[in-house]
């Protein structure tokens, strides 16, 4: 017999897929137009500087039609009484999980597209340096009411969760 | 000199003490001494360069002045108390820092006195509670105060943090006033020349000489590579390298005497585990003991091959910085196994125990991690480089490839009734032996290769030490029932039993 973790239970809110593709299409966008504008601006540039240009136009093209997609079919969460737990990732994937009576902080976070989005970020933090676990585009309402059930039963538990 | 271990009983406690208290005037001559030290060189290039033109002299005059009026500016705004219930701390001079920390939350003392400190009787104090999650409040540093006020505030300050310790089981020897667990024999001197120290030495100060010539506007370093390069000679470069090993060699047991003289690891009567050494700048790291969640006995590649190793302490509170969790220096592997029962109070060394082996899977994996970039390297040398520059790689490939199997061969997991022990690494075999209860969480990592060997990699965080501690590349089933049966309960519900 063989042991799996199974997925947990919620996706995330279907508007991370245009999260994603926003981020995914910034970046390759800050790599791309200056390459462009170089091989434009100079005379005769060599022939490396176009195969780098074609490759990052369609590197970029091919991960960000890809990559948030395949982000959101993995991308799960789940909180139960005793723990947070977590699936993320693409081609690599992490699974986190911590339990409720370590938690220390629950924090949002919203970055400029995700306020576009009416998206929202859940950290919980753990006294370990590398425990967080995040979720990233929950709907602002699901957030709200994550945060508030966990603080809520965190605040119930006692010790300084170290 | 005397070291705090030959000071007389700690005073009798008086509390409160809620004044306000300096730190110690001597230290207005003290900091710029430590200080003076590290600018003591651009100030002589400064000096002797050039031929004694007035700015340089102004210049370095200045550069004095300044740091000797900002040392006396330091300690005119520094003050600290200790409460009931708080360490309190207020510095700066033109941002003003208010640092507390809570009594009870404190979980090691640092004391530390570099040769400055030393010859006027100072010690800095730094307090550590280990909490990472508000930034600034993981500890605060009091530097300096008399020996005999640091030795105080240890005793005070840890005292205070612990609880009247619950019988458990067999009680220490409670009447003796420390406990040696182990110190320095001089026989480990072997392992210093096994330890490299002589070498990173070298290169650190490599590092700092060739920044100055480069402020110096000397490209000595450019040069000489340019110079090598356009004569390759391997005599001159192997006769190079033979002179930097021999140095290092000789350099290094200096330098372990100069870490680790006085060497004493003991366990006290308030429920803490201390740590001293150093022969220049002296080191005194109290841990308290219910907060250790293990031991990290490490192996660098030529101390194990002499059979050493060193042991690290897995806790809370203590800053990385200069090797603060250190438990003992190189050293024989039987003394690091013993040092790691008598600190974790066990019958046996958890990190002895017989380790399952990871699936044949991850040997592939470790060998192709350490195969692959060295071809990629020479691929792009024979492309780009001199003709005799895309051999290198290929000369160093071998070894690369050992370096991999061994590492395969590092990796395993156990588990007793207490423990979780975990071990990587190849060039610094470390093995960890991690208290299940102290593990306060699950990363469990695949990537896309992973995932096709069947491979997982388990990754236990904890408040104490590197934060987690990972057992990599084990089976994905194995993984997951080492995991579950780690912490009970923790990952149950999200495990699904597949097939019989």
């Amino acid at each position: 017999m063989t042991l799996q973790l199974r997925p947990p239970r919620h996706q995330v809110s279907p508007k991370s897929v245009l999260l994603w593709t926003m981020q995914a299409a910034v970046f390759w966008l800050v790599l791309f137009i200056p390459q462009l504008v170089v091989f434009l601006l100079v005379d005769s540039p060599p022939t490396w500087e176009l195969a780098l240009l074609v490759a990052t136009g369609v590197i970029g093209v091919a991960h960000t039609a890809v990559e948030p997609s395949w982000r959101y079919r993995v991308h799960r969460w789940e909180t139960t009484s005793d723990a947070v737990y977590t699936l993320s990732g693409w081609l690599n994937q992490e699974w986190r999980v911590a339990p409720v009576s370590r938690i220390q902080t629950v924090d949002t976070k919203r970055g400029p597209f995700q306020q576009l989005l009416g998206l929202a970020t859940v950290t919980v933090t753990t006294a370990s340096a590398a425990g967080p676990v995040e979720i990233e585009g929950l709907d602002q309402e699901t957030a709200r009411r994550l945060v508030e059930e966990l603080t809520t039963t965190t605040q119930a538990t006692p010790g300084d969760a170290t | 000199m005397s070291t705090p271990a030959d000071l007389p009983a700690a005073p009798e406690l008086t509390e409160p003490l809620s004044q306000w208290h300096r730190l110690h005037v001597r230290m207005l001559i003290v900091r710029p001494l430590n200080e003076g030290i590290a600018m003591l060189m651009p100030i002589l290039v400064l000096l002797f360069t050039g031929d004694g033109e007035k700015w340089r002299i102004i210049a370095s005059g200045a550069t004095v002045a300044a740091i000797l009026a900002f040392s006396f500016l330091l300690w005119r705004t520094t003050r600290y108390r200790i409460t009931d219930d708080q360490v309190e701390l207020h510095t700066g001079l033109l941002t003003r820092k208010q640092l507390s920390v809570p009594r009870d939350r404190i979980r090691t003392v640092d004391l530390t006195s570099k040769p400055g400190h030393r010859l006027f009787g100072l010690s800095a104090v730094r307090i550590g509670t280990g909490q990472k999650d508000v930034p600034g409040l993981d500890g605060l540093t009091l530097d300096a105060v008399t020996s005999e006020e640091a030795e105080r505030l240890r005793v005070l300050l840890l005292r205070k943090a612990v609880p009247p310790q619950p019988a458990e089981g067999e009680e220490p020897a409670a009447p003796s006033p420390s406990d040696v667990i182990s110190q320095l024999d001089l026989r480990w001197l072997k392992f210093a020349p096994l330890s490299l120290s002589g070498l990173v030495a070298i290169g650190a100060v490599f590092g700092v000489l060739s920044n100055y010539a480069d402020d110096l506007g000397l490209d000595v370093v450019h040069d000489l590579w340019g110079w090598l390069f356009e004569h390759p000679s391997f005599s001159l470069i192997g006769g190079f390298a033979v002179a930097l090993v021999v140095l290092g060699l000789v350099l290094s047991v200096p330098l372990y005497v100069i870490q680790f003289w006085n060497y004493r690891l003991t366990r006290e009567p308030d429920g803490t585990l201390r740590v001293q050494r150093g022969l220049l700048t002296t080191r005194s790291v109290s841990v308290e003991e219910q907060r250790l969640r293990g031991v990290d006995i490490q192996e660098p590649l030529l101390v194990r091959a002499g059979r050493g190793a060193k042991a690290i302490a897995v806790t809370t509170g203590l800053g990385s910085k200069g090797e603060s969790n250190l438990l003992l220096p190189p050293a024989p592997l039987s003394v690091a196994h013993q040092v790691s029962r008598d600190v974790l109070r066990v019958e046996d060394d958890p990190t002895t125990l017989k380790l399952r082996k990871h699936p044949f899977a991850a040997l592939r994996r470790s060998l192709f991690r350490h195969i692959v970039p060295w071809v990629v390297i020479a691929a792009g040398l024979a492309i780009w480089a001199p003709a005799w520059a895309w051999p290198i790689p290929l000369v160093v490939l071998p070894f690369s490839a050992l370096v991999g199997w061994d590492n395969y061969r590092s990796l395993g997991n156990a588990m007793d009734p207490r423990y979780l022990v975990t071990r990587n690494g190849s060039l610094v075999r470390s093995t960890v032996a991690l208290q299940r209860t102290g593990i306060i969480g699950w990363r469990i990592e695949r990537s896309f290769f992973q995932r096709r060997s069947g491979l997982v990699t388990v990754g236990a965080t904890t408040a104490a030490g590197a934060g987690i501690y990972r057992v990599t590349d084990v089976g994905e089933s194995d993984g997951l029932a080492l995991a579950d049966e780690a912490v009970p309960d923790l990952l149950r519900p999200f495990l699904l039993l597949e097939g019989e």
